[in-house]
């Protein structure tokens, strides 16, 4: 039963992702990656992570995937001008393509490759059923207590930097 | 309770990585390379978080893969704002246009 449900998400997951690659539209694939993100969190679920699942779908889908869509309206522009002096733009796209493929190809290959050839050895025992919340919140408050605050500052130097940076400081422009 | 093996998770997480790869290659658009650069670092947090299920005392995986999340919203926060002043500059999201420095 479980394996039916890790082989669901993972396929949805992987689909989305396919979706993006393969789509014309770039709001298609903000959309595509909504999904992906879902089909990753349900993957958390099923290894275990709950609070990670959770926080996956308030920071990424609730968050980042909205600024990216807001960005992608933002910087819209027209595909036709009204220049008739201005050249028509030929697509060759496909020397981008080739080398897409071959590196996701080759590079999946040779990860698949080591995977599938490699013996791992756990240390520990499995997880047991059990949230991870309160074992999360006891590791960041005691032994990861200087990266929580690290994690603090950066964020807070992001959302300066991101606010000044994109202040229009030339109106003529 | 069935157990799902650790490989699995790791050849999804692998076929995420290279479509991210993929993505960032191929897309004419810097948002549609930022699409990319997200899904890779989600196909990482995969494997952290697999390889976390061993370590259920002090779940290091899961920290881990909860800082990536954190850095990758203030990436994506400044990146897009860099985003906006080059497409105010150069009026175009091309990547391959943007090639001033080139000259």
């Amino acid at each position: 039963m479980e394996a039916i449900i890790f082989y669901m998400f993972s396929a949805l997951t992987l689909g989305a992702g396919l979706c993006i690659l393969f789509s014309k539209n770039l709001i298609y694939g903000a959309f595509a990656l909504f999904v992906a993100f879902l089909g990753v969190a349900a993957l958390y679920v099923l290894a275990g992570a709950d609070f990670l699942a959770v926080s996956q779908i308030m920071i990424y889908v609730g968050g980042i995937l909205v600024l990216l869509i807001f960005g992608i309206m933002l910087t819209q522009q027209k595909e036709k001008s009204d220049d008739s002096t201005r050249h028509n733009r030929v697509e060759v796209p496909i020397t981008r393509k080739i080398w897409g493929f071959v590196a996701g190809a080759g590079l999946f290959g040779l990860l698949v490759k080591v995977i599938l050839s490699s013996d791992f050895r756990m240390a520990g025992e499995e997880m047991s059923t059990k949230s991870t919340i309160k074992t999360i919140g006891v590791e960041l408050m005691t032994s990861h207590l200087l990266p929580f605050e690290i994690a603090a500052i950066l964020l807070l130097v992001a959302l300066i930097g991101a606010a000044y940076l994109a202040l229009n400081r030339n109106p003529t422009a | 309770m069935t157990v799902i093996p650790v490989q699995y998770y790791l050849v999804v997480a692998a076929a995420l990585f290279c479509i991210g790869l993929a993505i960032s290659i191929t897309k004419r658009h810097f948002i549609g390379m930022l699409l990319g650069i997200e899904l890779m670092l989600n196909a990482v947090n995969i494997n952290l978080v697999a390889f976390g299920r061993h370590d259920p005392e002090r779940l290091s995986g899961q920290l881990f893969a909860l800082f990536v999340i954190v850095v990758a919203a203030a990436e994506v926060t400044v990146a897009l704002a860099i985003i906006l002043r080059v497409y105010g500059r150069f009026k175009t999201v091309d990547p391959d246009k943007v090639n001033e420095l080139k000259q």
